[in-house]
């Protein structure tokens, strides 16, 4: 009741002078919507870029083979033959962490419709897996290929958007067949659009197709065309590999020449694949996974406790990390500067109540002698103070969600309402009314009633 | 009992090194009902003897009962409390909060008690005071829409929305004109006559003193006259210009009444 009658007080006070009260509160409205802004803009684009990095695939961490070196050359990460895809069988089977796994198969070539082609960014030979372990389910139209088409080398294609839109110029492709590199495909599905990742390259520029039909069907060999560095680096004529899949071939079980098997004491792989693309079953047991999967591989591999690893294992989480903390760096940057603002706002309430309190010295003298007590006085101010800060931190609130909508429509940026921003701006303008209205509000209390009687 | 008894009140204000002696051993008493004029030229201990007399000060020595009640040690809650509680206030510059209209004024000091009213029961407080200092037209104007008789009244009305016994005028005609200043103090006469509200008034005006039964004069920190006729209050305003230099001698007498008012 008290306390009720204590804040009818002071908002009749702060009525009898709104334009200042209104000026008052404006260094808390403006400090508390950029707060606002700051924070939903922050966690806009953080947001946006864990949704960039997720369209990678969530959880997923990449394999790639091991370094070839021929002659003191050495061909770069990946040049190396030593995955196959009995490896990513063997991950799927064995790694408890792993939730899925793909092999990967490049290429890269020419697709032609009709009269017009186009050459994608990214011909990815594959297993069903794939649309699982990168996120990408479920289609747009039509439906996946099969593990039966993996095993057949069956010439199904899955396309992406802008494949899609190069190649039919707004008709469906279902159904229809596209020539690769005169193999002819049929298109089974359509892939949904992604956009560009997180590098800025556009995701839906894509082939999609069983590993094997890729491996056997376009690309014929495995080193000379799939891997663009070794092929450039290193003429092909150094690398006896080159010859284990004769180009052009068909044949799923390429024949081995008497030379290649004299030449070859060790097991000869039949097919090897670029990458394997692993999927976590969570956040968290990423790191497990990793441990199993290379754990696995080097036992696949038969590689001693000293021997370097002949694979690569690249983590995308690292790079989420990163890029999530710099948006946290700027954003939290951003936030200091804006609580400097509410810092001010603070200071000019204190400077307004302080003259307030000035000014009415005569009435505070009056209250007392009527019965104020000092903590009657200094709780009217202190609410006065407060209630400035929460109606400044209401509206500021408002404006700055106002505003990052505003950012959003016309800048199109990624903007998220954060619920605990909201809460923060509360707490913190109620407590600035609070730690800057109280010495005005003290100095009020402590004034003598015959003093302030008689102050002119 | 009398409502306010004092006793040997020293009050010594320490300026820096120095001691002020304002008050020299004031007693006084002054019966329920009374109607007092507190009289003084400015730089007599006047305002310093309101003061203490309205719980705003504390005596630096010496016993102050009001109401029953030893005054003098009460802390300055305490003392805010009984305020609010045994006393009303007029001012000679009324001191109505500016911007607000004269129900609020009034309605004002239940902010500090009363916790028992509703807001509603508040304002009906209110309104029934201002009913009865004959502003019920008034009531939601705002103090500069009012003249300064008017003004008075509402803090009239103010003073008494708690029903105390007691009532201290300031001056309370210092700022208003000889019409309404002739309302204002017929309005005191007749709350003290028909209600019984103790009422001192202080002032140097010998016309307003002469509406009081008794008056009594202060003259560098101790009472010189504790009078109590007002037919020799008349006779005194007729040569107000040496009223202030009275002598004890002059009016005895007429201290039987104050019977415990001393001299030092």
């Amino acid at each position: 009741m008290k306390s009720y009658r204590t804040t009818v007080t002071a908002l009749k006070a702060l009525r009898r002078n709104p334009m200042r009260a209104l000026l008052t509160t404006l260094g808390i409205v403006i400090g508390v919507a950029a707060v606002i802004a700051m924070m939903e803009i922050g966690t806009g684009s953080s947001s946006a870029v864990q949704k960039s990095l997720s369209t990678m695939g969530t959880n997923v961490f990449l394999i790639f083979p091991g370094t070839a070196a021929s002659g003191g050359v050495s061909f770069g990460v990946g040049s190396g033959t030593t995955l196959t895809p009995e490896d990513c069988d063997a991950i799927l089977r064995e790694c408890p962490a792993v939730r899925n796994a793909t092999p990967v198969v490049r290429a890269r070539t020419q697709v032609v419709y009709g009269n017009r082609n186009w050459v994608p960014s990214q011909m990815l030979g594959v297993t069903p897996a794939f649309l699982d372990v990168r996120s990408w389910e479920p289609l747009e139209e039509g439906v996946p290929f099969s593990d039966r088409d993996v095993q057949n080398a069956n010439k199904v294609c899955l396309l992406g958007k802008t494949l899609v839109r190069e190649l039919f110029e707004g008709q469906s492709p279902l159904g229809k067949e596209i020539r690769v590199k005169n193999v002819t495909f049929r298109v089974v599905g359509v892939l949904k659009a992604k956009g560009a990742n997180m590098m800025g390259s556009d995701q839906d520029d894509i082939l999609i197709a069983p590993w094997t039909t890729i491996k056997y069907r376009v690309t014929g060999s495995s080193m000379s065309s799939t891997n663009q560095s070794s092929s450039s680096g290193a003429s092909s004529s150094v690398n006896t590999l080159s010859n284990l899949y004769p180009s052009g071939q068909p044949s799923l079980y390429p024949e081995i020449s008497s030379v290649q098997a004299a030449n070859s004491p060790m097991h000869i792989r039949f097919s090897n694949v670029d990458q394997i693309i692993v999927a976590a079953q969570n956040g968290s047991s990423i790191d497990a996974a990793i441990k199993q999967v290379t754990q696995l591989l080097r036992e696949r591999h038969k590689l001693g406790p000293q021997d370097p690893e002949d694979f690569n294992i690249r983590n995308m989480t690292e790079l989420a990390n990163m890029l999530s903390s710099t948006t946290k760096l700027m954003t939290n940057l951003l936030l200091c500067v804006a609580m400097i603002s509410l810092l001010v706002g603070g200071v000019g309430i204190m400077n307004i109540m302080l003259v307030s309190v000035t000014e009415r010295t005569r009435e505070i003298g009056l209250r007392m002698a009527v019965g104020a007590r000092a903590s009657d006085i200094l709780r009217q101010f202190l609410v006065e103070s407060v209630v400035l800060c929460l109606v400044g931190g209401s509206v500021g609130i408002l404006l700055g969600h106002g505003g990052s909508r505003l950012v959003e429509m016309f800048l199109r940026w990624p903007v998220e309402t954060s619920p605990a921003a909201i809460i923060a701006a509360v707490v913190v303008s109620a407590s600035v009314g609070m730690i800057f209205g109280f010495y005005p509000a003290w100095k009020a209390s402590r004034l003598d009633p015959i003093e302030a009687l008689r102050y002119e | 009992m009398p409502l306010i008894q004092m006793r040997d009140i020293f009050k010594t204000y320490h300026l820096g090194e120095v001691d002020v002696p304002v008050l020299k051993g004031v007693s006084l008493q002054i019966e329920p009902g009374e109607l007092v004029a507190l009289m003084g030229v400015s730089g007599s201990g006047k305002s310093t003897l309101m003061n203490i007399l309205g719980c705003l000060d504390h005596p630096s020595s010496g016993e102050y009962w009001l109401d029953g009640q030893e005054v003098s040690g009460l802390s300055s809650d305490q003392r805010a409390n009984l305020r609010n509680r045994k006393l009303g206030f007029v001012f000679q510059n009324f001191n109505l909060l500016p911007r607000t209209s004269a129900l609020d004024n009034v309605a004002m000091p239940l902010t500090y008690s009363a916790q028992h009213l509703s807001e509603r029961q508040a304002r009906q407080r209110a309104a029934d005071m201002l009913k009865r200092v004959g502003l019920d037209d008034r009531m939601h104007h705002e103090p500069s829409q009012l003249s300064g008789g008017q003004q008075q009244r509402v803090a009239i009305a103010r003073a008494l929305i708690n029903s105390p016994p007691l009532l201290f005028a300031d001056e309370p005609t210092g700022n208003l004109d000889s019409r309404t200043s002739q309302e204002v103090l017929e309005m005191f006469t007749q709350l003290n006559r028909q209600d019984g509200l103790t009422i001192i008034l202080v002032t140097h005006d010998p016309h307003v003193a002469q509406h009081a039964q008794r008056i009594i004069r202060i003259h560098d920190g101790v009472i010189v006259a504790p009078g109590s006729a007002p037919a020799s209050s008349l006779s005194f305003s007729g040569r107000s210009q040496i009223a202030a230099s009275e002598t004890p001698g002059s009016n005895q007498g007429q201290t039987d009444h104050a019977a415990s008012g001393g001299q030092p």
